[in-house]
Order: C-alpha cells, then sequence, then structure tokens
C-alpha cells in the first residue's frame, strides 16, 4: 500500500497521499462492488446518471457553469474492471490552490459537488429524472456497440469473454447491451440505495493540503452516506482452463486481422510471472516485439499482458490474414524461448529496468497512483511500491523458467476479413 | 545557461542556444523522479518537397515517419535496446510538422542522453534493412486504415486543404513508402537532422549544463542550411465541401470543420491559439448552451468534443463525435456560431469559460510530454508557450466573437461522415 489510509465510517476509507510537486490535486470516490454479468450494466450506468445533476446543481449546464468557476475542475464518471471487482464512482481533480490567480480554495468545493454527486442526486418522483436515466442507458447501449470500432480493443476483449466466458472475469465493465435493455428506472434507484448503505467505499486523495483538511472536507461531503451491514467482496474465482485449447475465428470488414491468444499460469510465483511476461511480450524489446514484428515483420503490434489477479497472461498482435500460422508459430516459440532461458544477457537486465522504472516514475502521476491504491485495494494486495521493485529485484532467472513453465495455451481468437473468410 | 522564472505559474527554464544553432531547453521538476528528454527536428509528414543541394526535391509520402522507425538501428544493433537496458521507456513520433524521439527514465539519464542524441543524429540504413521495414509499416497503415477516428480525421482535412500538404497522410501508403530506399533516406537525413533545425528539451531533476556539455560533445560542430519547404500557395476556399465514407462501424460518426486564417509567426501563434481554443469552448464546449441542448435532446453523447488545431499554413476548429443526426449536428453548430456573433454572449458566460481554459492551461504544466511539445512548438513557431497567463489577459469577449465571426461561417466549413457499412 502506499499512502495513509484512515477509517472514515463503517466500510469507508481515506487514503491520502500528500504530494507538493503537482499543478493539481485528484479526488475519488468509487464504490467496490463484485462483478457479476447480472448487475454489469446497472452499476456501469450509475455514475453517469448520478453525473447528470444533483439537488443543487440539477442539470448539467449548472454542474459545468460550476466547474468552470472552479478553473475548470473536473469530474468523471468512472467505471472500471479490477480483476473480478466492479469499481464505480468519480475522480475529480482541479489546480491547486496555490495557482488560483485569486488564492481561492478549491478542496472543499470540489469535495462537496463530489459527495453531492454521489449522495444528493437530481430526482422526481423519488426516483432518477426519467430524461437522464433514459437518455444515459442510450448512451450506454451506443458505448457498447461502439467497441466494435476500435478493433484492437475488440479482439482484447473478445478473447478475454471466450476464454472467461462463466467466470466474472469474463464480464465486460459496460456489461452487455441486452442486460442494459433490461433495466428500469425504479429497479435501478433501488439499486444505487442498496449500493450507498452496503457497499465498501474508498476515497483517495492526492495535493498539498493537509491530512486533517481532507479528512474534514471529506467528511463534511459524505456525511448523508447511509451505512448499513456491507457486503464483503469476493475472491477471484481460478480460471478453468479448457482440456485442450479452443480456437475462435471471427470475420468483420476489416483490413487487417487482429490475432489474440490466452495462456492460463498454473504458478502463483507473481514476481516471476512479471518477469517472465515482461520478457516475453511485455516491453519494446520483448520477444515478441524483436521477432515477430522486427526479425519477421509481420505486424507492427505483437505485446502480451500479464492479469495477475487472475493468473492469465494476454497476446495481442495484428497482422495480415494469411500470415496467421507464421504469427502463431513464432509467438508459441517465443513462449517456448522464454520457458526455456533462451535469452542473451541483456534482456533480463532490460525486464527488470523496465519495471523498477515503471514502479519508481508511478508516483509521478497522481491519475496513476490513484489507480494504482484502488487496484491494490480491490485486489487485496498489500505490497508498496517499493516491496513489489525489492520482488522485481530479487526473483532469479530459475524462478522465472519454473513459473513460465506452468503457462499453457488455453484460447486463441482470430480476427479476419470478410472477403477472405469464403 | 540563460534562465527566466514564470512567476505566475511556478516554472524556471534554463535556455541556450548552442553555436551549431541547436536549441536546449531545461525545465526542471524537483520532486519527480522521472527525467524526460525530446529531441524534435521540424521535419513531419508535411515536408515532401523542399529544396536540397540547390535542387527542388520530391520525396515519396511517409517518409520522414519511415525515417523515424530506421532512425533507431545501429551500426552495434539498436539503440531501443540500449535505452531499455537502463530501464529507459524510449519511444518516437512523427506528426504532420515534427519528428520527435524521446524518452523517460528513473537512472542513467546521462548515459541514455548521450544514446538519444547519438542514435539520432547519426544515420544508419542498409538496403535490407529498409526493405524489412515495408512490413512493418505496412501493417501500421492497415491498422491505421481501420481505425475511425484516424480515418474521419484525414478526410478532414483533405476537405479542408487544396494545396497545403497537411492533407497527406503522415504515414503515407503502401505505394508510396515502396519507393522509400536507404539512399532518400540518407539524403533526408541529411538536409532535417541538422543542429540548426533541430530542438532538445529535457524536463525533470537534472544539472542544466550537463545537458548542454552533453549535447555539445556529442552532436555535430556545425548546422545546417536553412531548408526551403514548399506548401503550396494555399486558397481560402475549401477543397470540398463534404466527403463521406463506409466502415465497420456501429454508428453514424461526423466531424464539422472550419478553415480558419493561420496566425503570423510569434506570439500571435501563442495568442491565436489561446482565443481559437476559448472560442471552441464557448462555441460547443461542454458547459455551452448549444452542448447541453444537443446533449439532452441525445442528438451528441459522451463522443462529441470539439478543438482549435494550428498546422504550418494551416489553422482549423473542428467538432464532431457519434450521433445518429449527423448532419443536423453540424447544422446546429454553424446556426449557433451565426447566433453568438449576431447576438453576444454573456459576460459571465465568456468569463468562466476563460477561467476553466485557464485551469487547462495550468493542469497541462503536468505532463512532462506536454511541456516538451509546448517548448518544441515555441521554438519553431517563435512564441514562448509559458507566456500563457499575460496572453489570457491580453484577450476578452470581443476577440473572441471577432474570431467566431471571421472563421466560423458556411463557406469556411466542410462535413465528414463515417456511415456503417450496410449487412451483407
Amino acid at each position: 500500500m502506499e499512502g495513509i489510509r484512515t477509517r472514515l465510517a463503517e466500510e469507508v476509507y481515506l487514503t491520502y497521499l500528500p504530494a507538493r510537486k503537482f499543478k493539481t490535486s485528484v479526488l475519488s470516490a468509487q464504490f467496490l462492488v463484485p462483478l457479476r454479468e447480472e448487475t454489469a450494466s446497472g452499476f456501469a450506468l450509475l455514475p453517469p446518471v448520478l453525473r447528470r445533476g444533483t439537488v443543487t446543481c440539477p442539470n448539467m449546464g449548472l454542474l459545468s457553469a460550476k466547474l468552470d468557476r472552479l478553473y475548470g475542475a473536473r469530474i468523471e464518471s468512472v467505471v472500471r474492471k479490477i480483476g473480478e471487482t466492479h469499481c464505480l464512482g468519480f475522480v475529480a481533480s482541479m489546480i491547486d490552490d496555490s495557482f488560483t490567480p485569486g488564492g481561492e480554495r478549491l478542496l472543499e468545493d470540489v469535495a462537496g459537488l463530489l459527495g453531492e454527486l454521489v449522495c444528493d442526486p437530481a430526482t422526481e418522483r423519488g426516483r432518477f429524472v426519467t430524461n437522464y436515466f433514459e437518455s444515459e442507458r442510450t448512451n450506454l447501449t451506443d458505448a457498447i456497440r461502439s467497441l466494435i470500432n476500435d478493433k484492437r480493443a475488440y479482439a482484447d476483449r473478445r478473447l478475454l469473454q471466450e476464454m472467461c466466458a462463466g467466470e466474472p472475469y469474463g464480464v465486460s465493465r459496460l456489461g452487455e447491451q441486452a442486460g442494459v435493455e433490461k433495466l428500469q428506472a425504479g429497479k435501478l434507484y433501488t439499486a444505487y440505495q442498496k449500493l450507498l448503505s452496503t457497499a465498501r467505499l474508498e476515497l483517495f486523495y492526492s495535493g498539498s493540503a493537509s491530512q486533517g483538511r481532507v479528512e474534514q472536507a471529506m467528511r463534511a461531503a459524505f456525511s448523508s452516506l447511509p451505512r448499513e451491514k456491507v457486503e464483503p467482496l469476493l475472491p477471484v474465482t481460478r480460471h478453468a482452463a479448457p482440456d485442450a485449447p479452443r480456437t475462435i475465428t471471427e470475420s468483420l470488414d476489416v483490413t487487417q486481422g487482429k490475432l489474440g491468444m490466452g495462456f492460463t499460469c498454473k504458478s502463483r510465483d507473481w514476481p516471476a510471472l512479471l518477469l517472465g511476461n515482461t520478457l516475453f511480450g511485455g516491453s519494446s524489446n520483448s520477444k515478441l516485439f524483436l521477432n515477430v514484428r522486427e526479425k519477421l515483420s509481420l505486424c507492427y503490434y505483437a505485446s502480451s499482458t500479464f492479469h495477475r489477479s487472475k493468473g492469465l497472461i494476454t497476446v495481442s498482435s495484428g497482422i495480415e490474414f494469411e500470415n496467421y500460422q507464421k504469427a502463431y508459430d513464432e509467438i508459441m516459440a517465443q513462449l517456448q524461448a522464454v520457458q526455456n532461458g533462451n535469452l542473451e544477457d541483456w534482456e533480463l537486465e532490460a525486464a527488470r529496468s523496465t519495471l523498477l522504472n515503471a514502479y519508481a516514475s508511478m508516483q509521478d502521476s497522481q491519475g496513476r497512483m490513484e489507480n494504482f491504491c484502488i487496484g491494490s485495494i480491490a485486489t487485496g494486495q498489500n505490497d508498496s511500491l517499493e516491496d513489489l521493485a525489492r520482488q522485481v529485484r530479487e526473483t532469479p532467472l530459475e524462478r522465472i523458467q519454473e513459473a513460465m513453465g506452468s503457462v499453457a495455451l488455453d484460447t486463441v481468437y482470430f480476427l479476419r476479413g470478410k472477403e477472405d473468410a469464403e | 545557461m540563460k534562465q527566466n522564472f514564470y512567476q505566475r505559474i511556478g516554472e524556471l527554464v534554463h535556455q541556450e542556444t548552442l553555436p551549431n544553432g541547436l536549441e536546449i531547453r531545461v525545465v526542471p521538476k524537483p520532486g519527480y523522479a522521472k527525467k524526460y528528454a525530446f529531441f524534435a527536428t521540424r521535419y513531419g509528414g508535411m515536408d515532401t518537397r523542399f529544396q536540397h543541394d540547390g535542387q527542388w526535391l520530391d520525396t515519396p509520402a511517409g517518409i520522414a515517419h519511415y525515417l523515424e522507425h530506421k532512425m533507431f538501428d545501429t551500426e552495434e544493433g539498436n539503440a531501443l535496446q540500449e535505452l531499455a537496458k537502463n530501464g529507459a521507456e524510449p519511444n518516437a513520433f512523427t506528426s504532420n510538422a515534427i519528428t520527435a524521439y524521446y524518452f523517460d527514465s528513473t537512472s542513467k539519464f546521462e548515459e541514455n542522453l548521450e544514446i538519444l542524441l547519438k542514435f539520432v543524429s547519426i544515420p544508419y540504413f542498409t538496403d535490407e534493412s529498409v526493405a524489412k521495414e515495408q512490413g512493418i509499416i505496412g501493417q501500421e497503415i492497415r491498422m491505421i486504415e481501420d481505425n475511425p477516428d484516424w480515418q474521419i480525421y484525414h478526410q478532414m482535412l483533405k476537405a479542408l486543404y487544396q494545396q497545403n500538404p497537411a492533407k497527406t497522410s503522415i504515414a503515407g501508403t503502401i505505394e508510396s513508402i515502396s519507393h522509400i530506399t536507404a539512399g532518400t533516406l540518407y539524403d533526408c537525413h541529411k538536409a532535417f537532422y541538422t543542429p540548426s533545425n533541430m530542438i532538445l528539451t529535457v524536463v525533470g531533476d537534472v544539472e542544466p549544463a550537463a545537458v548542454s556539455e552533453l549535447a555539445q560533445r556529442v552532436l555535430p560542430r556545425s548546422g545546417g542550411p536553412v531548408i526551403a519547404r514548399d506548401y503550396g500557395l494555399e486558397p481560402e476556399a475549401v477543397a470540398e465541401r463534404e466527403n463521406q465514407i463506409a466502415m465497420e462501424v456501429s454508428s453514424p460518426q461526423f466531424l464539422s470543420a472550419f478553415k480558419c486564417r493561420p496566425p503570423e509567426r510569434g506570439e500571435d501563434t501563442l495568442r491565436t491559439m489561446i482565443l481559437g481554443d476559448i472560442a471552441c469552448d464557448l462555441l460547443l464546449g461542454e458547459s455551452s448552451p448549444l452542448y447541453q441542448r444537443l446533449y439532452s435532446q441525445g442528438l451528441i453523447n459522451g463522443t462529441f468534443g470539439g478543438a482549435f488545431e494550428l498546422l504550418p499554413g494551416a489553422a482549423y476548429l473542428y467538432a464532431g463525435g457519434d450521433s445518429k443526426e449527423t448532419r443536423t449536428v453540424a447544422e446546429e453548430i454553424l446556426k449557433e456560431a451565426g447566433r453568438l456573433v449576431r447576438e453576444g454572449a454573456d459576460e459571465s458566460f465568456y468569463q468562466r469559460v476563460r477561467r476553466a481554459s485557464y485551469g487547462f492551461n495550468i493542469r497541462a504544466l503536468n505532463s512532462f510530454e506536454n511541456i516538451a511539445a509546448s517548448m518544441t512548438d515555441g521554438h519553431f513557431n517563435g512564441y514562448d508557450p509559458f507566456r500563457f497567463p499575460e496572453v489570457f489577459d491580453s484577450i476578452n469577449l470581443d476577440d473572441v466573437l471577432d474570431f467566431l465571426r471571421k472563421n466560423i461561417t458556411e463557406d469556411r466549413s466542410v462535413f465528414c461522415e463515417i456511415v456503417p457499412k450496410e449487412e451483407t
């Protein structure tokens, strides 16, 4: 963990991260609930509906005007999937008090507005304003449908969906279109009230204000939050691997093919897997980059991601349709090379340095620290950045080889063109 | 090095012009672990026709970008790996107007900076390595061709400009890049990668004098001649009023753009940038009456947004997003501009939009990338980006309305649309 975490109320915590070097302060309020298919779209709809208006600023025009006057402070609705936890709320940022031309103090006002967005939404007849509910439901449907526009992200998402079908990890952070269509204004309001009283709430602050001032501002902002018995988060389910790898092929009218490959990791030695993945495809010096791209010129991008909380590795690449087999073979060959410890001297050093650099520079970004802190809390890992760095420094090659040896192909997803498919 | 402290934004800049013409800026950022270097040449996708050794040369579209890819090759191997060994995160990009190489690192900064300066200033290409890159860049071109956001932006530039090479795709086409050889790359490197056509910006907690000494030690002793470039003579009129393409997308998306008068070199450039941003916010920003109305009518959603941008010889304000009624939204933007010009805007509305825009500029100082990019743009266009508070002071509502009156008109507008492909 980073920062100072204090309990403000029943399962309401504030993570305070003092920082003087930034021009801005960041405030965040995030509810953490288990990610489930049946609740995903409803929860995904809540932040945008809440963002439409509060009791004192009942429409977006008034909200925007208020934020403008706070020197363009921002409050964005955010919906994240972290492991198998659904994380929903708002992230606010504003320029630091020392840079307001009149020396105005912004923290209290922004915290107040954040609290209002969460606790005091604009309502009519005891539920969400119908027009807000309807239009944000349409927007959410459009957002889900538009995921197809970015073919790389689409292919990456389809791979996880297929690979983790039936597991929470396969559920998309926005839910599915069918789920959105079933939502009703009244039921959503009930779900919202339940969320307020029974979901874990994590607050976060990074900036130059004192801890006391931040605590006071946040207590005041969230004083009307009704708390009851809080529902616990669930541990991540273990992925059930198929007996033999599965291959899924789809066609769209595209000029470039997308090859995605999903692997399961039996090992639980995560520092070794993290390093192994960095060697394999986690940086622009990885085996995938140097071989699939630089040596064989098969693609512009080929990279891999380690999903720590779930113990998976996924590969993402964009290729000519006819190069499917070549790319597939080369990706497998490079995994094998990591498993066999077939490395040049500099490669392990570079992989370690890449990760250490990423940890060291994380404190230079308030947004990344917010994401890191909320992510650590949601997945129940308590390591500080220094702990993580130490583990990366201390993991020897043998452990990496052993852990990567447990990595096995699970699912292949290939997106190809239309004419090509005939 | 010369120092300049900017009281209102709390930033210090060290500045120097080396004898070889290289500009250096160092912006200290105490307390940050990360150190960032950004080395840029005034050479981008637009610079395909230029004078070299007294001759006008026509080079293939996409060559600046191709050169960027190949610069990482060194006689010993590849600079990416050299930097990676030290944990540096290197990368590069080519825009319409510049090519930039950069890295950030938390250790061995000077060693990394030396690698950066060397690989960018010492070209090493072979026919074989140049040929091999065709496949990689070919896939990059395919990838962006499938990207609707890239497509519609490119379509917009093609509609706006008749002559200005901003309309040329930065990456070129698979056909155009097939004409690139090691020889043409060497020529372009020789012409554009001279210290006098470049600027090095370092952001972070570093010793400014060490940066200057290193640059003097590593880079060539002399600069190069001023490079004459041919961007054509751009008429006031747009190239085409509208265009449309079909792609595999979920709903129609559009860009509505206005060809604006480009600013003079110097502080007028900074002033025009800020003026254009405020005008854009006043017209269609999130807190504008137009945005509120269109959003509540369901004609636009969160994908809607606009911006004002400048390129050499080009300026344009554009807005768009996904919409079920793209044309209606485009018409409403034009109508609202007309209304603002006719009726004016509330002074309090203007003041809060201006205040938010000022906050946006302060906020941007958190980003090392943004600081370096603005130092670079400022140098190439003759203005000081950190003077934005003073420039904000000089702008009033009448200036903004005047900007709208002159630029946001029907005859300066284009409409570009992507429609979903019909199911076959």
